[in-house]
């Protein structure tokens, strides 16, 4: 039984995620335990961890430092037992040392670089189904067939202080990084979780993955 | 390597039930709001809009029960509206499996609403819906209250304020169009994409899949929504996929 730690910290709508997290396991015929939770126990045997988030970049991170054993517990998963952590959205931006959503904030600060509106001359928030192209080779992506839509609701973007972070890109008006990678961790922009069935095979791929 | 424009099939639900007004009155019952939007997710849809026309409380808690059990079934973005009033409200959807509230009724009587959503659950998840009736050339009205009720507000100025105050999307709907198949307002659409930065959804007239077309390209809409051409299986949404691709409408591969 694989142990999935869904961090439950008051984000908006977590229970598409852990739907789609159990419906990408059945569908992979993987035995899973996907738990929405803030149990630091549950978390220290996680052998998978995914934060959703949706909403404001300070409110997220504030949610996420109030509940200090939820932190800790998380930190010492992803950063020092190395357990595989996909971020999804406000969970992938936290992931940034800075935010720059309404005034300075500090993220998490697990990848270099910063968190901000998306500069570009269509309409905000980019809302709909959009292209990810993958840049390099990546275990979560690879699989991914070319010109994949996936859904994104979002006005601000991340931007990695080294482009290697860099793991797929999508196109609005400009360029952006629409997945990041570093070590055994991933974060996407867009939403798995709505994108059907592209997205419930990114969500298996996340929980077959073993990174090195 | 572009945005695709998108076709969101509506559901009118009252207890629980879908429903589909013709010009807001001749309720048809057309089933199960869950059945349904497993149809419409199994066909590819962009997306699936709940719109709630129950008044009492037990048809509130019938909606919550139905988009739970839809939400639990779909794994495309669902969008919730009708008698929203409270950011309580917003939460409560957004808990039950919603993507995306839509304001409408209140939205214009407290437009306070919108500032407070937005700013407690982000710009993304909040819609405002804008029932729009013409009253001259190049002049519409908003309506409140599923279309009974002029406020004396001007639809594109109330577009422009919804926007400010946080709408990440406006969903357009003309009173003088809704259920008549005879095509969108594509005027009313185009003042104010013209008017406003965030994404406008495209909303009552739709009887042919050109109306579709043309809600994108003139009206310049992100996104079409539709009832009856769907409900009652006039057409497919691969079909309508289909006719936006071969007008050149970016569309996605499913």
């Amino acid at each position: 039984m694989q142990k999935i730690a869904l961090i439950d910290y008051g984000s908006g709508n977590v229970r598409s995620v852990e739907r789609a997290l159990v419906a990408a396991a059945e569908q992979s015929g993987r035995v899973c335990d996907v738990r929405l939770t803030r149990d630091p126990d549950f978390i220290a045997d996680a052998e998978s961890i995914v934060l959703p988030g949706q909403g404001a970049f300070a409110a997220c991170m504030h949610a996420l430092q109030v509940d200090a054993p939820l932190l800790a517990a998380m930190t010492e998963a992803v950063q020092i037992r190395r357990a595989p952590f996909l971020g999804i959205c406000v969970g992938m931006q936290l992931l940034m040392t800075t935010g720059l959503e309404h005034g300075e904030h500090r993220g998490l600060g697990w990848i270099d670089g910063v968190c901000r509106v998306l500069e570009t001359t269509e309409r905000l928030p980019h809302m709909g189904w959009n292209e990810v192209t993958p840049v390099r080779p990546h275990p979560v992506l690879d699989g991914l067939a070319p010109h994949r839509h996936m859904v994104f609701m979002h006005s601000y973007v991340v931007e990695p202080a080294n482009s290697e972070a860099v793991a797929a890109v999508s196109h609005y008006g400009a360029r952006f990084a629409c997945a990041i990678a570093r070590d055994n961790m991933i974060g996407v922009q867009f939403h798995p979780e709505k994108s059907q069935t592209a997205g419930l095979d990114l969500l298996a791929r996340f929980l077959a993955w073993r990174p090195a | 390597m572009t945005l695709a424009a998108r076709i969101i099939p509506c559901l009118d639900v009252k207890d629980g039930r879908v429903v589909k007004g013709v010009n807001f009155v001749g309720l048809r019952d057309a089933g199960d709001p869950a059945e349904l939007a497993a149809l419409y997710d199994a066909q590819g849809a962009d997306e699936i809009c709940f719109l709630d026309i129950s008044a009492s409380v037990e048809g509130r808690g019938a909606l919550l029960d139905a988009v739970r059990r839809t939400a639990e079934r779909c794994f495309t973005p669902l969008t919730v509206g009708g008698g929203v009033r409270t950011p309580e409200d917003v939460r409560a959807l957004l808990a039950a499996g919603a993507d995306k509230v839509s304001i409408n009724t209140a939205a214009v009587m407290t437009p306070d609403v919108i500032d407070a959503a937005s700013s407690a659950f982000g710009a993304q998840c909040i819609v405002v819906a804008i029932d729009a009736k013409q009253t001259g050339p190049g002049r519409w009205e908003v309506f409140t209250h599923g279309g009974r009720t002029p406020t004396g507000k001007d639809a594109v100025a109330f577009a422009r304020e919804a926007s400010e105050r946080g709408a990440g999307e406006l969903l357009v709907t003309s009173m003088d169009r809704d259920g008549a198949k005879s095509g969108y307002d594509l005027d009313l659409l185009s003042q104010i994409a013209d008017n406003v930065r965030v994404p406008i959804i495209a909303s009552g007239g739709a009887g042919t899949l050109q109306h579709l077309v043309e809600a994108i390209t003139v009206g310049r809409a992100s996104a079409a929504l539709a009832a009856s051409i769907f409900h009652f299986g006039t057409h497919t949404l691969g079909e309508a996929r289909a006719a936006l691709a071969a007008a050149g409408v970016p569309v996605r591969t499913v």
